[in-house]
């Protein structure tokens, strides 16, 4: 399991100034905001999260979605839930927000090496798994097949569209997509993302998968894919709380005996299984 | 390490001497109907001849027939207000205009703090939050800050209240001081049992006869305070005093909590209807995780100054029986109180556990007395215990 990088406490619990340089919208809701940091920029593991601060609105949990090779570039996709999310959606170029981290324990990339790579991702969910799908075509070698299935409510719900245009054109990795609902225009796939799982070619033995999407959709394609016979242990799913301190003291993200933010937020499939399953833990 | 025996009168020497070195003392005082812990002016303002009436739901003052300093079990509020104030500035974020800003640190607290009158249970609190904010993922500087140079003055507990229960978790009433170290003396340690705060001075009030004060040193801080006090030579009778005060405070305890087991019998039993039960009378009101002095849970608030050119960071309490605590995107995780009440009793007394190494519950008992409705968490584990779901299923 990858770790994150050794960080002075003082950047662990103290927000640093980045200027966001640019801001593009995702959906009416969703927005990816790519920021530049004031000084050093900070490596993170594909799958951690930073606390990403707006003057004098506060702080909100959000994972990095973008490259981890340029961390110069630090990109966070963000959709308005809240009074801080809302406000780093109305965000402006040249705006400074502050960033501390990255925290907690990322994708295991590493140990995915020489065995197919399937990531199943909804909605939002597509932008916590975006650093290890570009870190794992960076080393595309390290990998047998590489699979992605990608589920949205509806073809307008659907974020890194060029993403998603871009990866279809390449051959290294097979994209599939589904909405659970279509409008007019739309030509591809209808249905939830779980019923790509028996269709796609993988090798559920030799498979390792990265799930992240609302705790339902995680849940089932959990289901499917131990129906498919992967072995729920090489099943990862990344989990959501409202963190507020991200260093396992404020107490709002633990789901039993697990603090997400600095246990987590990526588990294996077994390590939170029951703990998923009891209500209202 | 010196020890020895003092007038009650010499402990304002001790006040005085702690001043004068800088700390900001912080001791027991009678306020509005009980017993809290503030800066002590001097040692006028101890709750002398006060005993503190504590039971389900019940908590107040009466008087003594004697004029001991600290004939009380404990304050409502614990030392946690000290060192992990309700409400604390982390950082603030100061606008450079041009939608820029630089972010400062929370200044670090100017005067080392002195606390006077910490019970052997409470030493065990501070130890359990040492573990939560100083060997965590991340040193936590107010907590830190707090803590480093504090200067802690123990007093064995003599007058236990009816909602004490130290003795079933290890954590008290006494304080045994040897070259081994310090730790709780009249009663077992588990294996749940929390380390305690390592006390400078161990005072044990007797009231056989002179009203005198056994004073034990256990750091070099605390002999080299010792030193400068007037005291003289302990004698067996005085060590036969304190033996006799200490297995009478033992006697008088006669709440328990069993431990045995506990951990895996409440995750056991997440489905037990006693959650049901409790549910229907908890108010949700978050009385007992303000009063627990290792509730650690807390938010953050922003605000900015009227100018705007200040933004503040600040962090406050918070509690896991609010139905915000679990707000998560579009709704909350906890929504019943069945859900809330749960998650504070199997954390506070399992799942700590698997966190920090150790129980969260040091027995003082103050969430039983604060409780408006009276709600009893050794009676919540009793009953869950008597009718344990993991045999019913078994």
């Amino acid at each position: 399991m990858t770790v994150a990088p050794e960080l002075p406490v003082s950047d662990l619990l103290t927000s640093r100034p980045y200027v966001v340089s640019t801001v593009r919208q995702q959906t009416h809701d969703i927005v990816t905001i790519d920021v530049r940091p004031e000084g050093e920029p900070i490596a993170f593991v594909p799958g951690q999260f930073d606390m990403v601060y707006v003057y004098g609105t506060g702080e909100a949990a959000i994972s990095a979605s973008s490259d981890p090779a340029t961390p110069e570039l630090l990109s966070h996709t963000i959709r308005a839930v809240g009074g801080v999310t809302q406000a780093l959606n109305e965000l402006q170029p040249g705006a400074t927000i502050g960033i501390r981290g990255p925290y907690g324990r990322g994708w295991p990339l590493a140990a995915a090496e020489g065995r197919d790579l399937v990531i199943v991702a909804g909605g939002i969910g597509l932008a916590p798994v975006r650093p290890a799908i570009l870190a794992a075509l960076a080393q595309r070698e390290r990998f047998s097949r590489i699979a992605l299935l990608v589920g949205a409510r509806s073809p307008r719900d659907l974020v890194f569209r060029d993403d998603l245009d871009r990866w279809t054109a390449d051959r290294r990795i097979d994209v599939h997509v589904t909405v659970d609902s279509a409008v007019r225009g739309w030509s591809g796939r209808v249905g939830v993302v779980t019923t790509l799982i028996p269709r796609v070619p993988f090798d559920p033995e030799h498979a390792t998968v990265l799930t992240c999407g609302p705790e339902t959709m995680m849940w089932f394609t959990g289901e499917a894919l131990r129906k498919r016979g992967v072995d729920p242990a090489q099943v990862y799913v990344t989990l959501e709380r409202n963190m507020k301190c991200a260093v396992g003291t404020c107490g709002h993200c633990q789901l039993g005996p697990v603090f997400l933010c600095r246990d987590g937020p990526v588990f294996a499939w077994p390590e939170v299984a029951d703990l998923l399953g009891e209500r209202e833990l | 390490m010196r020890s020895g025996v003092m007038t009650p009168t010499a402990l304002e020497s001790l006040v005085l001497l702690l001043r004068d070195r800088g700390y900001r003392v912080v001791g027991p005082q009678v306020r509005d109907g009980t017993i809290v812990y503030d800066e002590l002016a001097s040692t006028a303002a101890l709750p002398r001849g006060w005993r503190d009436v504590q039971a389900p739901g019940r908590a107040g003052l009466e008087r003594r027939d004697d004029d001991a300093l600290f004939g009380y079990a404990v304050g409502a509020s614990g030392w946690k207000r000290e060192l992990f104030p309700p409400r604390q500035r982390l950082w603030e974020a100061v606008s450079d205009g041009d939608a820029s800003f630089h972010v400062v640190e929370a200044p670090e607290p100017d005067q080392p703090l002195a606390f006077l009158g910490v019970r052997p249970c409470e030493l065990a609190a501070i130890g359990i939050q040492d573990r939560v904010f100083l060997h965590g993922l991340a040193e936590d500087r107010v907590y830190a800050g707090h803590r480093r140079g504090l200067l802690l003055v123990a007093v064995e507990c003599h007058a236990p209240a009816a909602t004490c229960f130290c003795t079933s978790i290890g954590t008290g009433p006494g304080l045994d001081v040897d070259a081994d170290g310090v730790r709780a003396a009249g009663s077992a340690a588990h294996a749940t049992t929390p380390a305690p705060a390592v006390p400078d001075l161990v005072l044990t009030e007797l009231l056989d006869g002179e009203h005198r004060l056994l004073v034990r040193a256990a750091t070099d801080e605390g002999d080299d305070l010792l030193a400068a006090l007037e005291h003289r030579e302990a004698t067996t009778g005085d060590l036969a005093a304190r033996a006799a005060t200490l297995e009478a405070a033992q006697a008088a305890i006669d709440r328990h909590l069993e431990v045995d087991g506990l951990h895996d019998l409440l995750l056991g039993n997440l489905a037990h209807p006693r959650w049901d039960d409790v549910a229907a009378r908890c108010l949700a009101c978050t009385n007992c995780t303000l009063v627990c002095p290792t509730c650690f849970c807390s938010t953050t608030e922003d605000t900015t100054d009227l100018t705007g050119e200040h933004a503040y960071h600040e962090r406050r309490w918070d509690s896991c029986f609010t139905l915000e605590f679990t707000h998560t995107g579009p709704a909350s995780v906890r929504t019943s109180t069945r859900s809330r009440y749960r998650q504070w009793l199997t954390h506070k007394l399992a799942t700590w556990v698997d966190q920090f190494d150790t129980t969260g519950c040091v027995g003082c008992g103050r969430c039983i007395a604060w409780c408006p409705v009276g709600i009893d968490l050794t009676e919540e584990v009793a009953a869950i215990r008597a009718t344990d779901g993991r045999e019913v299923t078994a």
